[in-house]
């Protein structure tokens, strides 16, 4: 059975609900409901209509629902008006359960919770295994997020820039566990930039596209990481690749330049670069420059000062590093990388020591501690 | 979205406010304390917070590698080894700030009196995943 195409039908299905007269909360359980319902059935027997058959099944789990919860006169009243199943709701009914389940008045982790089940289709329990929490307590985090929006009207428009910071969340900070976070943020971000006409959203899905795409060459086979320059090339994804380069071509031809459009600027001038040093690093510098212009962010200042230490040589990368706030976490590994291409591998060998008890992961702490080991046994 | 261990130390920590042993609380003030500690991990529970919270027993061995064909070696308990671990609660929050709160609401429960120990917690972040966005 495709989980994928059964989960791409959660949001459709719950907008149905919600139109119907569906309060969001209940409506989202009777779909977690289906969804686990259908994983169980569907493979001894499919149905011919995948998204009739899960809302016939969310609305009669909505209705015993609301049965049990003594609401008998809400129920009778219910029952009384229940339509008929209708077309699929114009993409707007849609979009509205995305800025819901983003929504500002949610702190970050709530905000991805709620967004991977509810219109991700992703149940508590592979939520709570892909964060590394208990299921109880990603359950209590979900009903949570349910209680603060409850009170949202769902026919105010939200902020797409929401909804897209949280699905970046997603893609950029996720565990590595049996459900893979990256993909179904691609998968969501895919359906959000279907259903919005927004070069930001395009952006993003572009973005994720040209970053997913190095995936397979960006570690190595004992779990490392392996650095951007030092990548086999020849494992990158060219489909994901070529997609993303075109729907980031189409975005920003409408002229409405956005930080995630710059950003997969930046990874498609990568992208472009047969070889590591075929990389167009002047054109990623003016990309940065445009990123610093739109998020005035240290961390992009950071990665500025690696991008001019490569195109204009590391004396300018290390006066670029000069003006950022040396606090920031990668600030000790830009600095040794610069130093070490400055000829000055002592200074490096330190930096990459001090840059590895900074490191905010076992990965790039492993990774700087060997940089630091290479360069002391020379 | 980051994980915090609040470690709490039987020995090594720096002297607590309300610093009296608990042999010497009344019965109440001792189920005041686990009743304490019980509401602040339901609290947790029900934020959705909560990953983890264990108690160590405080007798422990040390154990080493014994050579090729050997028995590991042991050793211990050593009573002068200053550092003695009593347990701890994993957190998992949106911010640093958030972790900083609770590990000063934990330090809150009460002692002797029925006032707060004012007991110092060691906070630690987890190493997280590498991020899949880093240009």
């Amino acid at each position: 059975m495709d989980e994928a195409l059964l989960r791409s039908l959660a949001p459709s299905v719950l907008a149905i609900l919600v139109r119907r007269g569906a309060d969001f909360a209940a409506a989202e359980d009777a779909v977690q409901d289906a969804l686990v319902e259908a994983v169980r059935a569907w493979p001894a027997d499919p149905p011919r209509d995948a998204k009739a058959w899960l809302v016939t099944v969310a609305w009669r789990r909505f209705l015993d629902a609301t049965r049990s919860e003594s609401a008998r006169r809400r129920r009778e009243e219910t029952v009384d008006h229940e339509p008929e199943p209708g077309p699929t709701p114009d993409v707007d009914d849609t979009m509205q359960l995305y800025f819901l389940c983003a929504h500002p008045a949610l702190t970050p982790s709530s905000a991805v919770a709620l967004t991977l089940r509810a219109v991700g289709g992703l149940t508590t329990r592979q939520i709570a295994e892909a964060y590394l929490v208990p299921e109880a307590t990603m359950t209590q985090r979900i009903s949570r997020a349910k209680r603060t929006v409850a009170e949202v009207r769902l026919d105010q428009p939200g902020d797409v820039a929401t909804v897209l910071r949280v699905l970046y969340l997603v893609f950029n900070e996720g565990y590595s566990g049996d459900v893979d976070l990256a993909a179904e943020a691609v998968r969501i971000t895919r359906q959000v930039a279907a259903a919005i006409d927004h070069p930001e959203a395009s952006g993003l899905l572009a973005l994720m596209l040209l970053h997913h795409a190095r995936c397979p060459a960006r570690t190595a086979a004992d779990g490392s990481l392996v650095p951007l320059a030092e990548q086999d090339r020849g494992r990158w994804d060219t489909e994901s690749i070529a997609e993303g380069v075109e729907i980031l071509q189409t975005a920003l031809a409408r002229d409405r330049l956005g930080e995630f459009q710059a950003q997969a600027a930046i990874a498609a001038l990568h992208a472009d670069a047969q070889r590591a040093d075929e990389t167009d690093w002047v054109q990623i510098v003016e990309w940065y420059d445009e990123l610093v212009r739109l998020t005035g962010s240290p961390v992009v200042r950071l990665n500025r000062a690696v991008a001019v230490g490569e195109s204009d040589g590391p004396r300018a990368g290390l006066a670029a590093l000069a003006e950022v706030d040396p606090s920031l976490p990668r600030h000790a590994a830009v600095a040794a990388y610069l130093h070490e291409r400055d000829g000055d591998p002592v200074r490096a060998a330190g930096l990459y020591a001090e840059a590895a008890q900074r490191a905010t992961n076992l990965a790039e702490r492993d990774h700087l501690m060997r940089q630091a080991a290479r360069l002391n046994a020379r | 979205m980051a994980k915090y261990l609040m470690l709490k130390h039987y020995r090594g920590a720096p002297a607590a406010v309300n610093n009296v042993m608990m042999d010497q609380w009344t019965q109440d003030e001792i189920s005041a304390h686990i009743q304490y500690m019980n509401d602040f991990a339901d609290r947790l529970k029900e934020a959705g917070e909560f990953v983890d919270a264990q108690a160590l027993a405080p007798e422990g061995t040390w154990v080493q590698y014994g050579g090729e064909g050997r028995p590991p070696v042991t050793d211990g308990p050593f009573a002068e080894t200053k550092d003695l671990i009593a347990g701890w609660m994993v957190i998992d929050v949106d911010s640093y700030d958030r972790a900083l709160e609770l590990a000063g609401e934990l330090s809150a429960a009460p002692g002797a009196g029925g006032r707060p120990i004012h007991e110092w917690l060691e906070l630690r972040p987890f190493m997280g995943e590498a991020h899949t966005i880093t240009e």
